[in-house]
């Protein structure tokens, strides 16, 4: 098996091949940590959990953003494998890139349950009440793990820095969609921009390639939706009362999902 | 040096440490105006709390038959009757309002019809308590701390630091130096209280479910400051490891009804614990694996010759399986290419927990053998109060740093309003002393001398095979002997990176320092241990021996390995009886 990586120290990149053994059900992550430890100890990535679940690392294989560990060699169905840091992001160092705009972006859109009382969150004598098709409309954009994938993936990050990204917009989304949540007018001024949500022009990218079926893509445009909404009708919001939801609109994850774009096709094919 | 002060200072950020910052940040709220510096090898958020699968233990239902009794009793049973009982009856109580305050920053429990919060069966549980969201409870509860703490402005976040060293003075936290992975340099993070919440160290075994994180720093750095390491030789296999590299198959799997099979296609729980079956705690579960694995009704996993028996879930339903167990189904998907909707799945015990860690009292605080260490506590997998004893059931884990992350934060809150205490003076020449340990030391040597990464593979191998699921004399002491052998070899360590940017090659020869040093804690403590309790289980000492060892062992730091000592057990609520399911 051939391995070539897009090495990187700072000032300059240059691409090395590695040849490398390789197994039955072996990952891209078991070859780089093989290369690290027989071949070249300088070889920089990040790796974590080895299950799909910390986020750390995510790469660029043969042209697509993906989680190292879960890229499965017998799947790939090359004879070399590309890999690369990945897009839109500094690289600091080979294949470890600078995440604090991410982590900055994510911070931005206020993830977290706000109250209008917040001494709410403070004590808990019991729980608030959810039901299970109500979890249901939010939970699949709780599966994100932030690995950063989208953002690599996404044309309109590429051209707009200042584009807040499919990641922290899905986020928004995450908790404006939570039943407990009643903090959409807090999130507005930050959502409701150029570089907002109106920026994305729905490639799909994002939900193409996220390992953990958040579909951000749809999270976008749910949110846009919900800023009609409140605009212009005083109609059901998605947050409480949940009730109310629940009797007039699918549930969120029922819908069709947004057909997969051909990626191949997409960016950075060149060397 | 860069030099940096911080009112707290948390070295990890996994359930524990986000907990605790949490704690401290909420209920300070501006008005002694603390600041707390957290800190991790990784980004904050990807710490292996996210791998915790299946539930958190609390009693939420006293109306349908559970109580803090049951709960403690259960954990108490389940510890082998070295958990300390006045910890675990502290601890069963504040789980419970751990449990709906985290709902209500946003974690996603599973649901009864009328909304309130579901719970499900776990391994040595005599009711139902284990909460739980999806397969992915950990994760979940990650995602909804590090969110929250996201709300708070008085702390500030330093990813991917590698902390070296805790630096004391006397019997007083100083604080703790670091490598900045980012650009090489290390800095100083001086505080007035101190927090170690870096999880546990099962990198040291071949098969494990554990992170690659989980390299044991903060015993590392414990033990080398001359704190005490209780109870190490207490490690939990998993019962359930995916073959090949011990992946985390979730108890709630068997929780949810899947049954294990031996070779002959029986359900050989039942001739080991009859009336709790594939829902017997953890360590009863794993002798009981590798019993049949030993007498040959295992299986042999073609591609790496690994033996193992079956996980079968292919009688649940694709349903439930979808709403209960996405993850496992993903896993067996991405890693296997089985869907256990149609097929079992091949597993073996794999090393997933360390009970033992740093000697800490009821309150979390560090203690020495002397007494109290002023300013430091500990929190979590790292520390051990002791809630565990010899075996942590399952749904024990997650719960036990929430719980001690409310406690610490308020401990130290309490400390520092009420004694005000001052930023500590830094000791005469101990970062100068750490900077030339590493840069000199380590980075700058220029020897040809041993590959770090061949030494933690054969201590890898070591440990695999001579200090696993069943122990004997012979077998332990060999272990030690080997271990030894790497110590000496890792004096004459060589790094081939010789860069300052994210050098991975000097993090990973720390790592192993430490890892080196807790696997010959682990090995001796075993061999001197001449009993069979929990998770420790000797072939030739196979009974519980409460006269001569119902005891903590304490192991502190010598010129030549580590002197061991030992510490009676609190039993204020019930006396050790015999230990059946």
């Amino acid at each position: 098996m051939k391995v070539r990586v897009l090495r990187n120290d700072g000032s300059k990149q240059w691409w090395q091949e590695f040849s490398v053994e390789s197994s039955k059900r072996a990952t891209v992550l078991d070859l780089l940590l093989n290369i690290r430890e027989t071949q070249d100890h300088t070889l920089a990535f990040r790796h974590s959990c080895q299950m799909g679940s910390c986020g750390s690392c995510g790469i660029v294989i043969n042209g697509k953003p993906s989680l190292a560990c879960q890229t499965r060699i017998s799947e790939l169905k090359s004879e070399t494998i590309r890999i690369e840091p990945l897009y839109s992001y500094p690289v600091i160092k080979d294949l470890v890139v600078d995440l604090n705009d991410f982590v900055n972006k994510h911070r931005s859109v206020k993830p977290y349950i706000i109250r209008k009382n917040p001494q709410e969150l403070e004590e808990a004598p019991m729980e608030f009440r959810v039901t299970s098709a109500e979890n249901m409309s939010f939970i699949q954009y709780d599966y994100c793990i932030m690995c950063g994938l989208c953002v690599a993936a996404c044309p309109t990050v590429a051209l707009d820095p200042q584009f807040i990204g499919p990641q922290a917009l899905a986020q928004a989304y995450r908790y404006i969609a939570d039943p407990r949540d009643e903090g959409f007018k807090e999130r507005k001024a930050e959502l409701d921009t150029s570089h907002g949500v109106w920026r994305c022009h729905f490639a799909g990218a994002c939900s193409y390639v996220c390992p953990k079926g958040v579909d951000p893509a749809q999270a976008i445009q749910l949110l846009k939706r919900e800023i009609y909404k409140r605009m212009f009708v005083r109609g059901p919001k998605v947050g409480a009362p949940v009730s109310v939801l629940a009797k007039q609109e699918k549930p969120i994850s029922n819908q069709p999902k947004a057909p997969p774009l051909d990626f191949k096709s997409g960016v950075n094919q060149n060397e | 040096m860069e030099q940096l002060d911080y009112d707290v200072v948390i070295v990890g950020s996994g359930l524990a440490g986000l907990r605790t910052a949490i704690e401290v940040l909420r209920v300070d709220s501006g008005k002694f105006g603390i600041r707390v510096a957290l800190i991790s090898k990784l980004y904050l958020m990807r710490s292996h709390s996210v791998s915790a699968e299946g539930g958190t233990s609390a009693v939420l239902y006293p109306e349908e038959g559970d109580s803090f009794e049951l709960y403690a009793w259960d954990t108490i049973k389940g510890s082998d009757f070295l958990a300390d009982q006045d910890a675990v009856w502290k601890f069963v109580h504040l789980a419970t309002q751990e449990t709906r305050l985290i709902e209500r920053w946003g974690v996603p429990w599973n649901r009864r019809e009328d909304g309130r919060i579901e719970q499900r069966w776990f391994g040595g549980l005599s009711f139902p308590r284990a909460t739980y969201a999806q397969d992915k409870t950990g994760f979940f509860e990650m995602r909804a701390l590090y969110d929250t703490l996201l709300k708070y402005d008085a702390w500030d976040r330093f990813d991917e630091h590698f902390v070296t060293s805790l630096v004391l003075d006397g019997n007083k936290f100083v604080g703790f130096n670091a490598i900045d992975l980012k650009t090489g340099n290390m800095r100083f993070f001086r505080g007035k209280a101190g927090v170690i919440a870096t999880g546990g160290n099962g990198q040291m075994y071949r098969i494990t479910s554990t992170a690659s994180s989980s390299t044991g720093d903060g015993y590392g750095i414990a033990y080398n400051a001359g704190i005490p390491l209780k109870d190490m030789e207490f490690v939990q296999f998993h019962p359930t490891g995916l073959v090949p590299k011990g992946l985390l198959i979730t108890e709630a799997a068997r929780g949810e009804g899947a049954y294990l099979k031996n070779a002959d296609g029986e359900r050989f729980m039942k001739k080991y614990a009859p009336s709790k079956m594939e829902l017997a705690p953890r360590d009863i579960v794993s002798r009981s694996i590798m019993t049949e694995i030993r007498e040959g009704r295992g299986i042999k996993d073609e591609a790496t010759g690994i033996q193992h028996v079956w996980l079968d879930m292919t009688h649940l339903g694709k349903e439930r399986i979808e709403q209960k167990l996405p993850l496992i189904r993903e896993m067996g998907l991405k890693y296997l290419g089985i869907d256990i909707v149609n097929d079992p799945m091949p597993v073996r015990p794999t090393t997933h927990y360390e009970m033992g860690g740093i000697h800490t009292d009821i309150d979390g605080k560090v203690q020495s053998l002397e007494g109290p260490i002023k300013g430091l506590w500990a929190a979590g997998e790292t520390a051990c109060v002791s809630i565990q004893g010899s075996n942590r059931l399952g749904s024990n884990g997650t719960n036990e740093c929430l719980v001690y992350g409310h406690i610490v934060g308020n401990d130290i809150y309490n400390y520092i309003s009420n004694e005000k205490p001052s930023l500590p003076s830094i000791p005469a020449g101990k970062l100068e002393s750490e900077q030339e340990r590493i840069f000199s030391g380590l980075l700058g040597k220029e020897s040809n001398g041993e590959d770090v990464y061949q030494i933690k593979d054969e201590l890898k191998d070591t440990m695999e095979k001579y200090v696993h699921v069943y122990r004997t004399e012979e077998e332990l002491k060999t272990a030690v002997k080997i271990v030894r052998e790497l110590k000496e070899r890792y004096k004459n360590i060589r790094l081939t990176d010789r860069g300052l940017k994210f050098n991975y090659n000097l993090q990973h020869a720390l790592e192993l320092g430490f890892l080196l040093d807790q696997a010959e804690i682990i090995s001796l403590g075993a061999l001197m241990r001449t009993e069979s309790r929990g998770a420790h289980a000797r072939l030739d000492y196979p009974n519980r021996d409460d006269e001569h060892w119902l005891k903590h062992t304490l192991a502190v730091k010598g010129a030549e390995g580590p002197s061991f000592s030992y510490l009676p057990v609190r039993i204020t609520m019930w006396k050790p009886v015999a230990r059946v399911y």
